[in-house]
Protein backbone atom coordinates (compact mmCIF):
# COMPACT_ATOMS: atom_id res chain seq x y z
CA UNK A 1 0.00 0.00 0.00
CA UNK A 2 2.65 2.72 1.20
CA UNK A 3 6.15 1.71 -0.58
CA UNK A 4 8.89 4.07 0.21
CA UNK A 5 12.24 3.99 -2.15
CA UNK A 6 15.30 5.27 -1.11
CA UNK A 7 13.54 8.46 0.24
CA UNK A 8 16.05 11.69 0.90
CA UNK A 9 15.73 14.47 2.58
CA UNK A 10 17.63 17.50 2.77
CA UNK A 11 17.53 20.96 4.44
CA UNK A 12 19.84 22.90 2.58
CA UNK A 13 23.03 21.28 3.00
CA UNK A 14 21.68 19.10 5.77
CA UNK A 15 20.18 15.38 5.28
CA UNK A 16 17.00 14.93 7.76
CA UNK A 17 16.66 11.29 6.54
CA UNK A 18 18.84 9.36 4.22
CA UNK A 19 17.94 6.81 1.92
CA UNK A 20 14.76 5.39 3.69
CA UNK A 21 13.43 2.31 1.77
CA UNK A 22 10.15 0.31 3.87
CA UNK A 23 6.71 -1.11 2.90
CA UNK A 24 3.60 -0.60 4.69
CA UNK A 25 0.70 -3.49 4.03
CA UNK A 26 -2.75 -2.35 3.69
CA UNK A 27 -4.56 -3.09 7.13
CA UNK A 28 -1.27 -2.35 8.69
CA UNK A 29 -0.47 -0.11 12.18
CA UNK A 30 3.24 0.53 11.93
CA UNK A 31 4.99 2.68 14.35
CA UNK A 32 7.76 5.35 13.65
CA UNK A 33 9.98 5.22 17.06
CA UNK A 34 12.88 7.66 17.15
CA UNK A 35 14.50 10.47 19.34
CA UNK A 36 14.63 13.70 18.55
CA UNK A 37 15.39 14.77 15.57
CA UNK A 38 15.58 11.82 13.78
CA UNK A 39 13.80 12.22 10.98
CA UNK A 40 10.30 11.09 11.63
CA UNK A 41 7.82 14.16 11.40
CA UNK A 42 9.88 14.96 8.29
CA UNK A 43 9.00 11.42 6.51
CA UNK A 44 5.61 11.81 7.53
CA UNK A 45 5.51 15.37 5.54
CA UNK A 46 6.46 13.77 2.96
CA UNK A 47 4.42 10.62 2.80
CA UNK A 48 1.36 13.45 3.02
CA UNK A 49 2.59 15.59 0.26
CA UNK A 50 3.34 18.77 1.96
CA UNK A 51 6.88 18.44 1.76
CA UNK A 52 8.94 17.37 -1.69
CA UNK A 53 10.99 14.93 -1.25
CA UNK A 54 14.88 15.42 -2.54
CA UNK A 55 15.60 11.71 -3.91
CA UNK A 56 13.63 8.66 -3.90
CA UNK A 57 9.91 7.89 -4.37
CA UNK A 58 6.84 7.28 -2.74
CA UNK A 59 3.99 5.12 -3.75
CA UNK A 60 0.66 4.76 -1.65
CA UNK A 61 -1.91 3.27 -3.54
CA UNK A 62 0.19 2.96 -6.31
CA UNK A 63 0.39 6.62 -6.92
CA UNK A 64 2.62 8.80 -7.07
CA UNK A 65 3.34 11.41 -3.99
CA UNK A 66 4.80 13.71 -5.70
CA UNK A 67 3.08 13.35 -9.74
CA UNK A 68 0.01 12.34 -8.37
CA UNK A 69 -0.45 13.77 -5.00
CA UNK A 70 -4.39 14.92 -5.29
CA UNK A 71 -5.40 11.48 -5.19
CA UNK A 72 -3.37 10.18 -2.08
CA UNK A 73 -4.63 13.50 -0.29
CA UNK A 74 -8.56 12.20 -0.64
CA UNK A 75 -6.81 9.01 0.65
CA UNK A 76 -5.24 10.31 3.91
CA UNK A 77 -5.69 11.72 7.15
CA UNK A 78 -2.91 13.50 8.48
CA UNK A 79 -2.29 14.96 12.43
CA UNK A 80 0.64 17.24 11.91
CA UNK A 81 3.26 17.06 15.25
CA UNK A 82 1.27 20.40 16.12
CA UNK A 83 -2.25 19.93 15.64
CA UNK A 84 -3.83 22.48 12.34
CA UNK A 85 -6.03 24.38 14.81
CA UNK A 86 -7.54 27.76 13.71
CA UNK A 87 -7.95 29.06 17.43
CA UNK A 88 -11.07 31.03 16.93
CA UNK A 89 -13.08 28.59 15.72
CA UNK A 90 -15.43 26.85 17.25
CA UNK A 91 -15.00 22.80 17.37
CA UNK A 92 -17.65 22.01 15.79
CA UNK A 93 -17.24 24.43 12.99
CA UNK A 94 -14.00 23.70 12.84
CA UNK A 95 -14.42 19.89 12.24
CA UNK A 96 -17.76 20.73 9.26
CA UNK A 97 -14.38 22.36 7.43
CA UNK A 98 -12.42 19.84 8.19
CA UNK A 99 -15.08 17.84 6.17
CA UNK A 100 -15.44 19.77 3.41
CA UNK A 101 -12.22 20.83 2.38
CA UNK A 102 -11.20 17.26 2.91
CA UNK A 103 -13.81 16.42 0.22
CA UNK A 104 -16.59 14.76 2.51
CA UNK A 105 -20.46 15.34 0.56
CA UNK A 106 -21.99 18.44 2.30
CA UNK A 107 -25.40 15.89 3.24
CA UNK A 108 -22.06 14.11 4.99
CA UNK A 109 -20.73 16.78 6.87
CA UNK A 110 -22.99 16.53 9.90
CA UNK A 111 -23.08 12.73 10.02
CA UNK A 112 -19.35 12.59 10.18
CA UNK A 113 -19.05 15.54 12.13
CA UNK A 114 -20.88 14.34 15.18
CA UNK A 115 -19.06 10.41 14.27
CA UNK A 116 -15.77 12.21 15.01
CA UNK A 117 -17.34 14.19 18.17
CA UNK A 118 -18.12 10.62 19.77
CA UNK A 119 -15.11 8.74 19.09
CA UNK A 120 -12.73 11.15 20.33
CA UNK A 121 -15.11 12.71 23.23
CA UNK A 122 -15.39 16.16 21.89
CA UNK A 123 -19.03 16.02 22.79
CA UNK A 124 -18.87 17.69 25.36
CA UNK A 125 -16.99 20.49 24.30
CA UNK A 126 -18.41 20.86 21.28
CA UNK A 127 -19.44 24.10 21.19
CA UNK A 128 -16.51 25.57 22.68
CA UNK A 129 -13.43 27.95 21.48
CA UNK A 130 -10.57 25.39 20.46
CA UNK A 131 -8.38 28.12 21.08
CA UNK A 132 -9.69 28.20 24.37
CA UNK A 133 -9.04 24.25 24.94
CA UNK A 134 -6.53 22.87 27.06
CA UNK A 135 -4.12 20.83 25.10
CA UNK A 136 -4.88 17.61 25.43
CA UNK A 137 -8.38 18.93 24.12
CA UNK A 138 -6.92 20.45 21.22
CA UNK A 139 -4.77 16.77 20.37
CA UNK A 140 -8.24 15.03 20.65
CA UNK A 141 -9.58 18.12 18.01
CA UNK A 142 -6.46 16.93 15.86
CA UNK A 143 -7.47 13.78 16.26
CA UNK A 144 -10.66 13.88 15.12
CA UNK A 145 -9.85 16.32 12.19
CA UNK A 146 -7.76 13.65 10.72
CA UNK A 147 -10.14 10.87 10.55
CA UNK A 148 -13.54 12.83 9.57
CA UNK A 149 -13.26 11.98 5.88
CA UNK A 150 -12.97 8.10 7.06
CA UNK A 151 -9.16 7.80 5.14
CA UNK A 152 -8.18 4.16 3.93
CA UNK A 153 -4.48 5.58 5.46
CA UNK A 154 -4.10 7.41 8.74
CA UNK A 155 -0.58 9.60 9.33
CA UNK A 156 -0.51 10.48 13.40
CA UNK A 157 2.32 12.11 14.37
CA UNK A 158 2.87 11.56 17.98
CA UNK A 159 -0.87 11.23 18.53
CA UNK A 160 -0.90 10.91 22.11
CA UNK A 161 1.23 14.13 23.14
CA UNK A 162 -0.19 16.03 25.77
CA UNK A 163 -3.18 13.96 26.77
CA UNK A 164 -3.73 12.37 30.10
CA UNK A 165 -3.30 8.72 30.99
CA UNK A 166 -6.86 8.11 30.46
CA UNK A 167 -7.13 9.31 27.25
CA UNK A 168 -3.97 7.72 26.28
CA UNK A 169 -5.79 4.17 26.98
CA UNK A 170 -8.83 5.92 25.10
CA UNK A 171 -7.14 6.59 21.88
CA UNK A 172 -4.94 3.44 22.20
CA UNK A 173 -8.53 2.04 22.19
CA UNK A 174 -9.40 3.85 19.02
CA UNK A 175 -6.71 3.16 17.19
CA UNK A 176 -6.95 -0.54 17.63
CA UNK A 177 -10.30 -0.16 16.75
CA UNK A 178 -9.39 1.82 13.50
CA UNK A 179 -6.70 -0.83 13.22
CA UNK A 180 -9.21 -3.35 11.58
CA UNK A 181 -10.36 -1.01 8.55
CA UNK A 182 -7.23 1.37 8.05
CA UNK A 183 -3.93 1.23 7.46
CA UNK A 184 -2.16 3.53 10.13
CA UNK A 185 1.41 5.21 10.52
CA UNK A 186 2.35 6.64 13.97
CA UNK A 187 5.27 8.15 15.28
CA UNK A 188 6.22 8.50 19.07
CA UNK A 189 9.63 8.29 21.34
CA UNK A 190 8.19 6.38 24.34
CA UNK A 191 8.63 2.69 23.65
CA UNK A 192 6.02 1.37 25.53
CA UNK A 193 3.16 4.22 23.77
CA UNK A 194 4.81 2.20 20.47
CA UNK A 195 4.33 -1.32 21.59
CA UNK A 196 0.82 -0.72 23.02
CA UNK A 197 -0.11 -0.12 19.29
CA UNK A 198 1.64 -1.51 16.59
CA UNK A 199 2.40 -4.69 15.23
CA UNK A 200 5.52 -3.65 13.48
CA UNK A 201 8.15 -0.84 14.60
CA UNK A 202 10.15 0.99 12.64
CA UNK A 203 13.16 2.93 14.33
CA UNK A 204 14.89 5.97 13.33
CA UNK A 205 18.01 7.23 14.31
CA UNK A 206 19.85 10.36 12.45
CA UNK A 207 17.73 10.03 9.64
CA UNK A 208 18.19 6.61 9.34
CA UNK A 209 16.41 3.52 9.73
CA UNK A 210 17.70 1.16 12.67
CA UNK A 211 15.66 -1.70 12.60
CA UNK A 212 12.37 -2.77 11.00
CA UNK A 213 10.98 -5.32 13.11
CA UNK A 214 7.83 -6.85 14.35
CA UNK A 215 7.37 -6.29 18.20
CA UNK A 216 7.94 -9.45 19.04
CA UNK A 217 11.38 -9.71 17.88
CA UNK A 218 12.35 -6.20 18.58
CA UNK A 219 11.15 -7.14 22.48
CA UNK A 220 13.29 -10.19 22.39
CA UNK A 221 16.69 -8.75 20.42
CA UNK A 222 16.28 -5.96 23.29
CA UNK A 223 15.90 -8.22 26.04
CA UNK A 224 18.99 -10.36 25.76
CA UNK A 225 19.73 -8.99 29.47
CA UNK A 226 17.96 -7.35 31.88
CA UNK A 227 18.78 -4.22 34.91
CA UNK A 228 18.66 -3.94 38.13
CA UNK A 229 18.79 -0.75 39.94
CA UNK A 230 19.86 -1.34 43.75
CA UNK A 231 19.94 1.47 46.19
CA UNK A 232 21.47 0.69 49.77
CA UNK A 233 21.09 2.40 53.34
CA UNK A 234 25.13 1.68 54.72
CA UNK A 235 27.63 2.45 51.81
CA UNK A 236 30.37 0.21 52.64
CA UNK A 237 33.62 -0.80 50.22
CA UNK A 238 33.24 -3.09 47.79
CA UNK A 239 29.86 -3.53 47.30
CA UNK A 240 30.33 -3.39 43.11
CA UNK A 241 32.85 -6.26 43.49
CA UNK A 242 30.46 -8.05 45.18
CA UNK A 243 27.85 -7.88 42.98
CA UNK A 244 30.35 -8.44 40.02
CA UNK A 245 30.97 -12.22 41.62
CA UNK A 246 27.59 -13.38 41.37
CA UNK A 247 26.53 -16.17 38.61
CA UNK A 248 24.55 -14.54 35.57
CA UNK A 249 25.63 -10.95 36.38
CA UNK A 250 27.18 -9.28 33.30
CA UNK A 251 28.00 -5.69 34.74
CA UNK A 252 27.95 -3.39 37.43
CA UNK A 253 28.01 0.24 37.06
CA UNK A 254 28.06 2.65 40.48
CA UNK A 255 26.04 5.45 40.44
CA UNK A 256 27.59 6.76 43.40
CA UNK A 257 28.49 5.05 46.58
CA UNK A 258 24.78 3.88 47.63
CA UNK A 259 23.17 2.92 44.01
CA UNK A 260 24.60 0.23 41.35
CA UNK A 261 23.28 -1.09 38.13
CA UNK A 262 23.45 -4.32 37.55
CA UNK A 263 23.49 -5.73 34.59
CA UNK A 264 22.52 -9.55 34.37
CA UNK A 265 21.12 -12.01 31.61
CA UNK A 266 17.15 -12.50 31.67
CA UNK A 267 15.41 -14.18 33.51
CA UNK A 268 18.03 -15.17 35.53
CA UNK A 269 16.00 -13.78 38.77
CA UNK A 270 19.49 -12.35 40.63
CA UNK A 271 17.41 -10.36 42.57
CA UNK A 272 17.28 -13.16 44.72
CA UNK A 273 20.95 -13.66 45.04
CA UNK A 274 21.56 -9.86 45.26
CA UNK A 275 18.78 -9.65 48.20
CA UNK A 276 20.36 -12.59 50.40
CA UNK A 277 23.97 -10.98 50.04
CA UNK A 278 22.49 -7.62 50.82
CA UNK A 279 21.14 -9.09 53.84
CA UNK A 280 24.18 -11.22 54.91
CA UNK A 281 26.66 -7.99 54.37
CA UNK A 282 23.87 -5.71 56.18
CA UNK A 283 23.54 -3.21 53.21
CA UNK A 284 19.95 -2.61 54.09
CA UNK A 285 18.26 -2.72 50.84
CA UNK A 286 16.55 0.63 50.17
CA UNK A 287 15.09 -0.11 46.76
CA UNK A 288 16.14 -3.05 44.04
CA UNK A 289 13.78 -3.34 40.99
CA UNK A 290 14.04 -4.14 37.41
CA UNK A 291 14.85 -1.00 35.18
CA UNK A 292 13.00 -0.99 31.41
CA UNK A 293 15.61 0.25 29.39
CA UNK A 294 15.16 4.31 27.67
CA UNK A 295 14.69 4.84 24.34
CA UNK A 296 18.32 6.29 24.80
CA UNK A 297 19.10 2.82 25.63
CA UNK A 298 17.29 1.24 22.94
CA UNK A 299 19.10 3.46 20.12
CA UNK A 300 22.30 3.25 21.72
CA UNK A 301 22.27 -1.12 21.89
CA UNK A 302 20.53 -1.05 18.11
CA UNK A 303 23.00 1.49 16.40
CA UNK A 304 25.54 -0.47 18.28
CA UNK A 305 24.76 -3.99 17.58
CA UNK A 306 24.44 -2.90 13.78
CA UNK A 307 27.56 -1.53 13.81
CA UNK A 308 29.10 -4.71 15.69
CA UNK A 309 27.77 -7.13 12.75
CA UNK A 310 28.85 -4.75 10.06
CA UNK A 311 31.97 -4.59 11.54
CA UNK B 1 -15.48 26.12 -6.62
CA UNK B 2 -17.22 24.71 -3.86
CA UNK B 3 -13.96 24.80 -2.08
CA UNK B 4 -13.05 27.95 -3.00
CA UNK B 5 -16.15 29.19 -1.49
CA UNK B 6 -15.68 27.04 1.91
CA UNK B 7 -12.42 28.67 2.78
CA UNK B 8 -13.43 31.88 1.35
CA UNK B 9 -16.38 31.45 4.37
CA UNK B 10 -13.99 30.03 6.93
CA UNK B 11 -12.02 33.19 6.75
CA UNK B 12 -14.70 35.71 6.52
CA UNK B 13 -16.07 33.77 9.85
CA UNK B 14 -12.42 34.81 10.74
CA UNK B 15 -12.84 38.00 10.10
CA UNK B 16 -15.91 38.64 11.72
CA UNK B 17 -14.83 36.87 14.72
CA UNK B 18 -11.62 39.17 15.11
CA UNK B 19 -11.59 42.40 16.20
CA UNK B 20 -9.33 43.43 13.11
CA UNK B 21 -12.07 43.72 11.20
CA UNK B 22 -14.22 45.87 13.25
CA UNK B 23 -11.49 48.44 14.10
CA UNK B 24 -10.25 48.48 10.20
CA UNK B 25 -14.09 48.91 9.21
CA UNK B 26 -14.69 51.63 12.14
CA UNK B 27 -11.50 53.77 10.83
CA UNK B 28 -11.76 54.05 7.81
CA UNK B 29 -15.62 54.90 8.36
CA UNK B 30 -14.57 58.00 10.91
CA UNK B 31 -11.61 59.18 8.66
CA UNK B 32 -14.15 58.42 5.47
CA UNK B 33 -16.84 60.24 7.22
CA UNK B 34 -14.33 63.19 8.06
CA UNK B 35 -13.16 63.98 5.12
CA UNK B 36 -16.84 63.42 3.36
CA UNK B 37 -18.23 66.29 5.61
CA UNK B 38 -15.45 68.22 4.90
CA UNK B 39 -15.80 68.42 1.54
CA UNK B 40 -19.56 68.80 1.39
CA UNK B 41 -19.29 71.63 3.83
CA UNK B 42 -16.98 73.23 1.63
CA UNK B 43 -19.34 72.78 -1.12
CA UNK B 44 -22.37 73.68 0.50
CA UNK B 45 -20.00 77.37 1.81
CA UNK B 46 -19.36 77.91 -2.06
CA UNK B 47 -23.06 77.46 -3.39
CA UNK B 48 -24.01 79.82 -0.66
CA UNK B 49 -20.81 81.97 -1.99
CA UNK B 50 -22.71 81.61 -5.55
CA UNK B 51 -25.51 81.92 -4.90
CA UNK B 52 -25.13 85.56 -3.52
CA UNK B 53 -22.56 87.07 -5.84
CA UNK B 54 -24.55 85.49 -9.53
CA UNK B 55 -27.92 84.43 -7.64
CA UNK B 56 -27.28 81.21 -9.42
CA UNK B 57 -25.81 78.03 -8.93
CA UNK B 58 -25.32 76.24 -12.31
CA UNK B 59 -21.72 75.47 -12.08
CA UNK B 60 -21.68 73.58 -9.38
CA UNK B 61 -22.76 70.05 -9.48
CA UNK B 62 -22.33 67.54 -6.62
CA UNK B 63 -20.96 64.35 -8.53
CA UNK B 64 -17.59 66.55 -9.30
CA UNK B 65 -17.67 68.73 -6.57
CA UNK B 66 -18.45 66.32 -3.85
CA UNK B 67 -18.57 62.50 -5.07
CA UNK B 68 -15.37 62.32 -7.09
CA UNK B 69 -13.15 63.74 -4.56
CA UNK B 70 -14.73 61.79 -1.92
CA UNK B 71 -14.09 58.69 -3.67
CA UNK B 72 -10.95 59.66 -4.58
CA UNK B 73 -10.03 60.02 -1.27
CA UNK B 74 -11.94 56.56 -0.33
CA UNK B 75 -9.17 55.21 -2.56
CA UNK B 76 -6.27 56.48 -0.51
CA UNK B 77 -7.65 55.43 3.21
CA UNK B 78 -8.50 52.17 1.53
CA UNK B 79 -4.80 51.63 0.35
CA UNK B 80 -3.73 52.39 3.76
CA UNK B 81 -6.35 49.58 5.42
CA UNK B 82 -6.54 47.06 3.20
CA UNK B 83 -2.97 45.46 3.60
CA UNK B 84 -4.02 45.42 7.44
CA UNK B 85 -6.65 42.81 6.22
CA UNK B 86 -5.01 41.22 4.04
CA UNK B 87 -1.71 40.63 5.83
CA UNK B 88 -2.85 37.87 8.00
CA UNK B 89 -4.29 35.41 4.66
CA UNK B 90 -1.30 33.25 3.93
CA UNK B 91 1.11 34.82 6.78
CA UNK B 92 -1.47 33.40 9.75
CA UNK B 93 -2.06 30.30 8.37
CA UNK B 94 1.81 29.33 8.12
CA UNK B 95 2.39 30.70 11.34
CA UNK B 96 -0.40 28.74 13.09
CA UNK B 97 1.10 25.90 11.24
CA UNK B 98 -3.17 25.23 9.90
CA UNK B 99 -1.56 25.79 5.86
CA UNK B 100 -0.64 21.53 6.79
CA UNK B 101 -4.07 21.43 6.85
CA UNK B 102 -4.90 22.71 3.67
CA UNK B 103 -1.80 21.01 2.04
CA UNK B 104 -2.65 17.83 3.35
CA UNK B 105 -6.09 18.02 1.83
CA UNK B 106 -7.34 17.38 -1.51
CA UNK B 107 -7.75 21.20 -2.84
CA UNK B 108 -6.03 22.99 -5.42
CA UNK B 109 -3.73 25.88 -4.88
CA UNK B 110 -5.88 27.99 -6.79
CA UNK B 111 -8.98 27.15 -5.03
CA UNK B 112 -6.78 28.18 -1.67
CA UNK B 113 -5.89 31.69 -3.00
CA UNK B 114 -8.86 32.40 -4.90
CA UNK B 115 -10.59 31.57 -1.79
CA UNK B 116 -8.96 33.93 0.42
CA UNK B 117 -8.93 36.61 -2.08
CA UNK B 118 -12.83 36.50 -2.10
CA UNK B 119 -12.72 36.48 1.68
CA UNK B 120 -10.92 39.48 1.73
CA UNK B 121 -12.51 41.40 -1.35
CA UNK B 122 -16.02 40.06 0.59
CA UNK B 123 -15.06 42.13 3.43
CA UNK B 124 -13.98 45.12 2.03
CA UNK B 125 -17.19 45.36 -0.32
CA UNK B 126 -18.54 45.61 2.98
CA UNK B 127 -16.60 48.41 4.14
CA UNK B 128 -17.52 50.23 0.87
CA UNK B 129 -21.00 49.40 1.12
CA UNK B 130 -21.38 50.52 4.99
CA UNK B 131 -19.22 54.02 3.12
CA UNK B 132 -22.18 54.39 0.75
CA UNK B 133 -24.31 55.72 3.31
CA UNK B 134 -22.80 59.11 2.49
CA UNK B 135 -23.92 59.02 -1.12
CA UNK B 136 -27.65 58.60 0.26
CA UNK B 137 -26.97 61.31 2.15
CA UNK B 138 -26.84 63.24 -0.96
CA UNK B 139 -29.61 61.69 -2.86
CA UNK B 140 -31.64 63.20 -0.36
CA UNK B 141 -30.01 66.29 -0.29
CA UNK B 142 -29.44 67.10 -3.76
CA UNK B 143 -29.94 65.43 -7.32
CA UNK B 144 -26.25 64.07 -8.40
CA UNK B 145 -26.32 61.96 -11.73
CA UNK B 146 -26.62 58.09 -10.46
CA UNK B 147 -24.54 57.01 -13.51
CA UNK B 148 -20.88 58.31 -12.45
CA UNK B 149 -22.01 56.97 -8.78
CA UNK B 150 -22.55 53.11 -10.05
CA UNK B 151 -19.58 53.16 -12.28
CA UNK B 152 -17.24 54.77 -9.33
CA UNK B 153 -18.22 52.38 -7.15
CA UNK B 154 -17.62 49.85 -9.88
CA UNK B 155 -14.12 51.36 -10.19
CA UNK B 156 -13.51 51.54 -6.41
CA UNK B 157 -14.59 47.93 -6.27
CA UNK B 158 -12.03 47.21 -8.65
CA UNK B 159 -9.39 49.00 -7.72
CA UNK B 160 -9.79 47.18 -4.17
CA UNK B 161 -9.53 44.07 -6.01
CA UNK B 162 -5.91 45.15 -6.78
CA UNK B 163 -5.07 46.28 -3.16
CA UNK B 164 -6.19 42.85 -2.34
CA UNK B 165 -4.44 40.90 -4.91
CA UNK B 166 -1.00 42.47 -4.06
CA UNK B 167 -2.15 42.03 -0.34
CA UNK B 168 -2.88 38.37 -0.83
CA UNK B 169 0.82 38.23 -2.67
CA UNK B 170 2.53 39.76 -0.08
CA UNK B 171 1.04 37.47 2.69
CA UNK B 172 2.26 34.82 0.81
CA UNK B 173 5.37 35.46 0.92
CA UNK B 174 6.41 35.48 4.63
CA UNK B 175 4.82 34.34 7.85
CA UNK B 176 5.02 36.96 9.64
CA UNK B 177 1.92 39.20 9.40
CA UNK B 178 3.77 42.65 9.74
CA UNK B 179 6.03 41.81 6.97
CA UNK B 180 2.93 41.20 5.01
CA UNK B 181 1.35 44.24 5.52
CA UNK B 182 4.46 46.53 4.91
CA UNK B 183 4.82 44.82 1.77
CA UNK B 184 1.41 45.00 0.56
CA UNK B 185 1.62 48.36 1.10
CA UNK B 186 4.55 49.14 -0.45
CA UNK B 187 3.05 47.33 -3.37
CA UNK B 188 0.01 49.79 -3.53
CA UNK B 189 1.77 52.84 -3.36
CA UNK B 190 4.27 52.42 -5.79
CA UNK B 191 1.90 51.17 -8.68
CA UNK B 192 -0.28 54.41 -7.39
CA UNK B 193 2.56 56.33 -8.01
CA UNK B 194 4.31 54.59 -11.02
CA UNK B 195 3.39 57.20 -13.33
CA UNK B 196 5.09 59.34 -11.70
CA UNK B 197 8.63 57.76 -13.59
CA UNK B 198 6.56 58.38 -17.11
CA UNK B 199 8.18 62.07 -17.43
CA UNK B 200 11.60 61.09 -16.86
CA UNK B 201 11.20 57.59 -18.54
CA UNK B 202 10.87 59.08 -22.25
CA UNK B 203 8.40 58.36 -24.66
CA UNK B 204 7.54 54.31 -25.27
CA UNK B 205 8.39 53.58 -22.07
CA UNK B 206 7.17 56.70 -20.15
CA UNK B 207 3.71 55.44 -21.70
CA UNK B 208 3.86 51.88 -20.66
CA UNK B 209 4.15 53.36 -17.11
CA UNK B 210 1.67 55.38 -17.42
CA UNK B 211 -0.36 52.81 -18.09
CA UNK B 212 0.65 50.68 -15.46
CA UNK B 213 -0.46 53.07 -12.84
CA UNK B 214 -3.65 52.45 -10.64
CA UNK B 215 -4.90 55.49 -10.64
CA UNK B 216 -4.66 56.17 -14.08
CA UNK B 217 -7.62 53.98 -14.84
CA UNK B 218 -9.83 55.33 -12.24
CA UNK B 219 -10.43 58.44 -13.88
CA UNK B 220 -12.97 57.43 -16.43
CA UNK B 221 -15.01 55.23 -13.95
CA UNK B 222 -15.84 58.09 -11.46
CA UNK B 223 -16.94 60.28 -14.58
CA UNK B 224 -19.22 58.19 -15.40
CA UNK B 225 -17.59 55.93 -18.12
CA UNK B 226 -16.74 52.59 -18.34
CA UNK B 227 -14.02 51.95 -20.82
CA UNK B 228 -13.29 48.42 -21.91
CA UNK B 229 -9.70 48.61 -21.46
CA UNK B 230 -9.42 50.07 -18.13
CA UNK B 231 -11.78 46.89 -17.16
CA UNK B 232 -8.88 44.67 -18.50
CA UNK B 233 -6.58 46.50 -16.88
CA UNK B 234 -8.07 45.95 -13.59
CA UNK B 235 -8.58 42.81 -14.03
CA UNK B 236 -5.43 41.42 -15.28
CA UNK B 237 -3.80 43.29 -12.28
CA UNK B 238 -5.56 41.60 -10.07
CA UNK B 239 -5.18 38.23 -12.32
CA UNK B 240 -1.64 38.72 -12.37
CA UNK B 241 -1.06 38.94 -8.90
CA UNK B 242 -3.34 36.16 -7.98
CA UNK B 243 -0.78 34.02 -10.77
CA UNK B 244 2.38 35.59 -8.81
CA UNK B 245 1.21 34.22 -5.50
CA UNK B 246 0.43 30.52 -6.75
CA UNK B 247 3.76 30.65 -8.32
CA UNK B 248 5.28 31.65 -4.96
CA UNK B 249 3.37 29.07 -2.83
CA UNK B 250 3.86 26.22 -5.35
CA UNK B 251 7.47 26.99 -5.59
CA UNK B 252 7.24 27.13 -1.49
CA UNK B 253 5.84 23.58 -1.72
CA UNK B 254 8.09 22.42 -3.49
CA UNK B 255 11.35 23.74 -2.59
N1 LIG C 1 12.04 23.29 8.07
C1 LIG C 1 13.24 22.79 8.42
N2 LIG C 1 14.37 23.44 8.05
C2 LIG C 1 15.58 22.93 8.37
N3 LIG C 1 15.78 21.81 9.05
C3 LIG C 1 14.70 21.13 9.45
C4 LIG C 1 13.38 21.58 9.16
N4 LIG C 1 12.51 20.69 9.68
C5 LIG C 1 13.24 19.74 10.28
N5 LIG C 1 14.57 19.98 10.14
C6 LIG C 1 15.66 19.13 10.61
O1 LIG C 1 15.45 17.82 10.14
C7 LIG C 1 15.77 16.87 11.12
C8 LIG C 1 14.60 15.93 11.34
O2 LIG C 1 13.52 16.65 11.90
P1 LIG C 1 12.11 16.01 12.23
O3 LIG C 1 11.21 17.10 12.62
O4 LIG C 1 11.71 15.16 11.09
O5 LIG C 1 12.46 15.09 13.48
P2 LIG C 1 11.46 14.24 14.38
O6 LIG C 1 11.94 12.84 14.29
O7 LIG C 1 10.06 14.50 14.02
O8 LIG C 1 11.79 14.82 15.81
P3 LIG C 1 10.78 15.06 17.05
O9 LIG C 1 10.76 13.80 17.80
O10 LIG C 1 11.48 16.13 17.81
O11 LIG C 1 9.47 15.48 16.52
C9 LIG C 1 16.17 17.64 12.36
O12 LIG C 1 17.56 17.63 12.45
C10 LIG C 1 15.66 19.02 12.11
O13 LIG C 1 16.52 19.96 12.69
MG1 LIG D 1 8.46 15.20 14.98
Amino acid sequence: MIEVENLTKFYGPHPAIKGLTFNVNQGEVVGFLGPNGAGKSTTMNILCCILPATAGTVKICGFDVFEQSLEIRKKIGYLPENPPLYPDMTVTSYLEFAAKIRGVPNNKVAASRDRVLDKCVLKDVRHRIIGRLSKGFQQRVGLAQSMIHDPEILILDEPTIGLDPIQIIEIRKLIHELASSHTIILSSHILPEITHICKRVIILNDGEIAAVDSLEGLTASLNKSERLLLRVRNSSNGIADKLQTLDNVLSVNAEGDKEFMIECAMNSHVQDQVAQMALEHSWGIEELKTVSMTLEDIFLKLTLEEKGVDA
Amino acid sequence: MRNAWVIAKRDMGSYFNSPVFYVVTTVFLIIYSFIFFNILNFFSFQSVQAGQFQGMNVGLNLNEMVIEPSFHNMLVILLLMIPVLTMRSFADEKKGKTYTLLLSSPLHLKEIIFGKFLACITVVFLMILLSSYSVGFLLILGQPEIGPIVTGYLGILLMAGCYVGMGVFASSLTDNQIIAAVIAFGFSLFMWIIGWASQAAGAGLGEVLQYLSLIDHIERFLKGIIDTSDVVYYLSFIFFFLFLTHRVLDSQRWR
